[in-house]
């Protein structure tokens, strides 16, 4: 095979009959926004920078920190002694990777005032997030504006991957119509998570992204498959009919609460208290002893809780959770970080 | 009633829902997603659509981690 030389270091998977040159040529033209780099996100971009997209945007509001290095595979112990944002640290490592690949590094929360500038001009919007209101608040705008989207979440030893073409395949919203409230949500930060379940959610995602940058829209895989890692269980589940028998608020009733603002946190800083008020909006229903019991794993110290509120201690911050599912985040003025502890203790 | 439940064998009381076998699993509706023999339930169906002696049933929780 005679490719041409300037692709030369894509010639393995130009040489896989279903991409070819011509699919080559298109990914390096494709624009892609990435919403998250943590673990899913890391790898969706490290694979993705390798294969030769033309323009990948991360958007992340975290920093790097210690226990993130055993699945975040962009991020190395340089990055936390630099103390780099992970868009940036991102970006940095793949430049190296991959000089051709434009990437734009965007240190921010994503949230309903800003997704639809940061998704301007993007093929494809890419899950790399760790909670729930980002991910539907991706699907509002996808399924508004018309634009594909591809879910993948992971837990412990399970993952899930879900490629969504707005008004064909069914949404995020169709299969899962709500966020659980909080106190259900077991999250990575309280149950762990293994990085090779990471790594296949990643990689089924990527792979996902290319047929469809590459316009093979009809090859992606129409299914939510779901997966144990560690018994080895992987399942593709027909879907389909949620679409097309369902009464989705999103898909059938045009209706998107997250993009509109009404559905999802605010995050407040409280004056001169170096704290800052998270509301979700969502009460917990199933109470603070459910979340205590969670949370004790991995607190400095017993969680307290009485009927109007439950207080723990983690990671040097005092977190105080009300039965409305508002919190105030003490330990740090920045309604980012507030809202990323938030979503990483009591899921979101 | 013998079912398979993401793909273990187990008995179930009948007649049941598919909302009653969740509400014994003490599941939410609302963060899953269920398959009778490889065909998903819309979820206002749930009420209404029956587990039969030998259903393969799959069912799938929302996860939000990444």
């Amino acid at each position: 095979m005679h490719f041409d030389p300037k692709l030369s270091r894509y010639s393995r998977q130009m040489l896989y009959e279903k991409i070819g040159e011509e699919g080559q040529q298109r990914l390096s033209r494709s624009r892609v926004v990435l919403i998250g780099c943590g673990a899913l996100g890391t790898v969706q971009a490290n694979t993705l920078v390798r294969a030769g997209v033309g323009h990948l945007r991360i958007c992340d509001r975290d920093f790097i920190e210690r226990d993130n290095l055993q699945r975040q595979v962009l991020f190395d112990e340089d990055d936390i002694a630099a103390n780099l944002p992970k868009a940036a640290a991102a970006a940095a490592k793949l430049a190296r990777i991959n000089s051709e690949v434009c990437v734009e590094p965007i240190v921010t929360d994503v949230n309903a005032a800003n997704i639809e500038r940061l998704a301007d001009g993007a093929d494809l919007l890419l899950d790399g997030t760790d909670n729930f209101e980002t991910r539907f608040l991706i699907n509002d705008l996808a399924v508004k504006t018309g634009r594909p989207w591809i879910y993948g979440a992971v837990i412990g030893a399970t993952g899930l991957c879900m490629t969504i073409l707005p008004h064909d395949t069914p949404c995020l919203r169709c299969v899962f119509e709500q966020a659980p409230p909080p106190e259900m949500n077991p999250t990575c930060d309280t149950v762990g998570v293994l990085a090779s379940a990471v790594n296949i959610v990643a990689s089924l995602q990527a792979t996902e992204a290319i047929k469809l940058l590459i316009g093979k829209k009809h090859e992606i895989n129409r299914h939510l498959v779901h997966f144990d890692v560690w018994s080895g269980r992987f399942m593709n589940m027909k879907v389909q009919s949620a679409y097309d028998e369902g009464d989705c608020p999103c898909c059938k009733r045009g209706e998107f609460p997250y993009l509109d603002g009404q559905m999802g946190s605010t995050a407040t800083t409280l004056c001169g208290r170096d704290a800052v008020q998270v509301n979700t909006g969502i009460p917990c229903e199933a109470g603070f002893e459910a979340i205590a019991r969670k949370l004790e794993p991995v607190t400095q110290s017993p969680v307290q809780h009485n009927r109007f509120m439950l207080r723990a201690k983690v990671d040097g911050y005092e977190l105080t959770l009300f039965p409305d599912g508002r919190a105030i985040i003490k330990g740090t003025a920045d309604p980012q970080k507030a809202r990323s502890l938030y979503a990483k203790y009591f899921g979101a | 009633m013998r079912i398979i439940l993401n793909g273990q064998p187990r008995t179930a009381e009948e007649p049941t829902s598919v909302a009653d076998l969740l509400s014994q699993l003490e599941l939410e509706p609302v963060r899953v997603a269920v398959e009778i023999n490889e065909d998903i339930v819309p979820r206002k169906r749930f009420g209404e659509t029956p587990i039969r002696d030998g259903d393969r049933i799959e069912i799938v929780t929302f996860v939000g981690g990444g």
